[in-house]
């Protein structure tokens, strides 16, 4: 895993207190940038990642191999064009890509820390990333963006710091985890905590891992990012390379196989513990509540420049969840801009190639820079 | 820009707050913005028209004004647009209620439909009157709630709201409208131009 210790990363010695009480000092945040920084130090991004997501946005992932997972919106001449901005990211604590998680090593029992991590929330991954605006004496941010987790990270920073960045660009996301998505993560959980190889997160220090509990929760997961539609078109009631049913449980239809090649793609490159810690952020996270149950609050003499963007088909970060968030900024006097763009993508669509998206996010970054 | 832009920018005063529903391609947002230096938003129901704004840079929120005007707080604005939709809406009276809860004052725009040709095509036709400035049938037009100047006038004198400026607009002139040439006005302008107030 030599690609591994190639990632880079910061130290942060500053100590940070978490929402759980517990205080960390010294831990690691690991980050990847694309583009240069001018020299005014007014073109810097920073996008947040999703649940499932790391420091590697664009070009190749060094760990996978594969693009990018904002591939699609974010590299030289894309939509979030790199020739023109410098774009940062970094893996949130909790994760698995290098930043301090349940897979860093405690240095006293040497051992692997799994549930010994302490809990997380957005708050924390956030206020654990501002620490890059320091490590790269930037001032103010051109733009903050991310989509569903990402967008939480995105409202919890201008929350936390609405003098630190431009324009922010929440995407598919919510001011406040709904009961449905609680649901699914818990759905999540419970398969990887349910396989005998989890052994209360120990795993790291044993021989196996609870890859198909890790594998389930993907699948369930994935299921959530599509529409019935776009599932319907794309693999109706197509057999896998097979002319007719076998009256088995092996995967006859294509979506089957679909799924479980997901699922077991995803445990190549992911940690259950982190899947643990980072949909528990998902849940804690709260933003109404954190306002007093006054959401307009939180973005109170903003002057940053919003642009929401929601998705027709998405059902996980309904257009109505992510209306709630341009309701308390209007309420708030915010400078706001919101579009629901047509996709029978679901919730993946922050991800894929949806033109009339990376236009929408193209065109707000170059009237606003 | 068009002419009724230019009357509507020419009523509303340097550094105010401007909502502007059913703002199109922002046209007179930037303009307000621009030469005014009006604090404009804008609401609007074409997802094209949202995305038009805001390449130009304007902040502009998609949604439809019946629904999506109780969002924005009392009295959070000091004008609120309303340019030739009141008659596409359900429920216009509740519109004007809405626009003048989040603005100090509105200005509506309305087709006039006691315009002499409209009047006249109903008349010697016995068809629904199509013209200029409504060129839709009646089966596939968007407006439901057609009204004259004279019915505008009326509904604010019952609703109690104040007209502070009534101006009419017919090739490219402007005039005023007053209480002793109301039935002329409403006979020979295609458009009713309306500074309300509650």
């Amino acid at each position: 895993m030599n690609a591994t210790e190639n990632i880079k990363k910061i130290i942060i010695e500053k100590p940070l207190k978490l929402d759980c009480g517990k205080t960390i000092s010294n831990y690691p945040i690991a980050y990847e940038t694309y583009g240069k920084l001018s020299e005014k130090k007014d073109n810097a991004i920073l996008a947040f990642h999703a649940l499932s997501g790391d420091q590697f946005v664009s070009g190749n992932n060094p760990i996978t191999n594969k693009s990018g997972w904002w591939s699609c919106l974010v590299g030289p001449n894309k939509a979030v064009d790199t020739n023109k901005f410098f774009v940062i990211c970094a893996n949130v604590i909790g994760g698995c890509m290098g930043s301090y998680g349940p897979n860093s090593v405690d240095t006293k029992t040497n051992k692997k820390l799994g549930t010994n991590f302490p809990v997380i929330t957005i708050n924390d991954m956030v206020n654990a990333q501002y620490n890059l605006l320091d490590f790269f004496k930037i001032d103010r941010l051109f733009s903050i963006m991310g989509g569903s987790m990402g967008g939480m990270q995105v409202l919890q920073f201008v929350a936390n710091y609405p003098d630190k960045t431009k324009t922010a660009i929440p995407i598919a996301c919510t001011a406040s985890h709904s009961a449905q998505n609680i649901a699914l993560n818990e759905l999540g959980r419970q398969a990887i905590m349910a396989d005998n190889n989890w052994k209360k997160g120990d795993y790291l220090n044993l021989d196996n891992s609870p890859d198909k509990g890790l594998s389930v929760a993907r699948m369930a997961a994935h299921i959530t990012y599509l529409s019935q539609k776009g599932l319907q078109e794309k693999f109706g009631r197509k057999l896998q390379e097979r002319d007719d049913l076998k009256f088995s449980f092996d995967a006859d239809f294509q979506i089957e196989s679909y799924l479980r090649h997901q699922g077991s793609a995803f445990v190549d490159r992911f940690d259950a513990n982190s899947y643990l810690y980072i949909t528990r952020a998902m849940d804690y996270f709260d933003l109404i509540k954190q306002y007093k149950g006054n959401l307009s609050d939180a973005f109170k003499g903003s002057k940053v420049k919003f642009f929401i963007i929601s998705f027709t088909s998405d059902w996980l970060y309904p257009t109505s969840e992510n209306k709630e968030i341009v309701i308390a900024l209007n309420a708030a006097g915010a400078d706001v801009g919101f579009i629901e763009i047509t996709s029978d993508k679901g919730h993946d669509s922050f991800l894929l190639d949806v033109p009339d998206f990376l236009k929408s996010v193209k065109n707000f970054l170059e009237a606003n820079y | 820009m068009k002419k009724e832009f230019q009357i509507i920018a020419e009523l509303i005063k340097n550094n105010t707050r401007v909502l502007d529903v059913g703002c199109g391609d922002g046209i007179l947002m930037k303009h307000l913005k621009d030469n005014k230096n009006v604090d404009t938003r804008g609401l609007e129901i074409l997802k094209n028209n949202v995305q038009i704004c805001i390449s130009k840079g304007l902040p502009v929120i998609e949604g439809n004004a019946e629904r999506d005007l109780q969002q924005f707080p009392n009295l959070s604005f000091d004008y609120a647009i309303l340019s030739q939709t009141l008659q596409a809406f359900y429920n216009p009276e509740k519109v004007i209620d809405d626009l003048l809860r989040v603005a100090n004052k509105a200005i509506v725009t309305i087709p006039n439909f006691g315009y002499w040709k409209v009047r006249l095509h109903l008349f010697f036709k016995g068809t629904m009157p199509v013209t200029k400035h409504l060129p839709d049938e009646w089966y596939n037009t968007p407006n439901i709630h057609m009204c004259t100047i004279k019915d505008f006038v009326n509904l604010c004198k019952e609703k109690n709201i104040s007209l502070f400026k009534s101006l009419a607009l017919h090739e490219q002139k402007v005039s005023m409208i007053n209480k002793r040439n109301l039935n002329l006005k409403n006979l020979f302008s295609e458009l009713g131009i309306f500074l309300i107030e509650k």
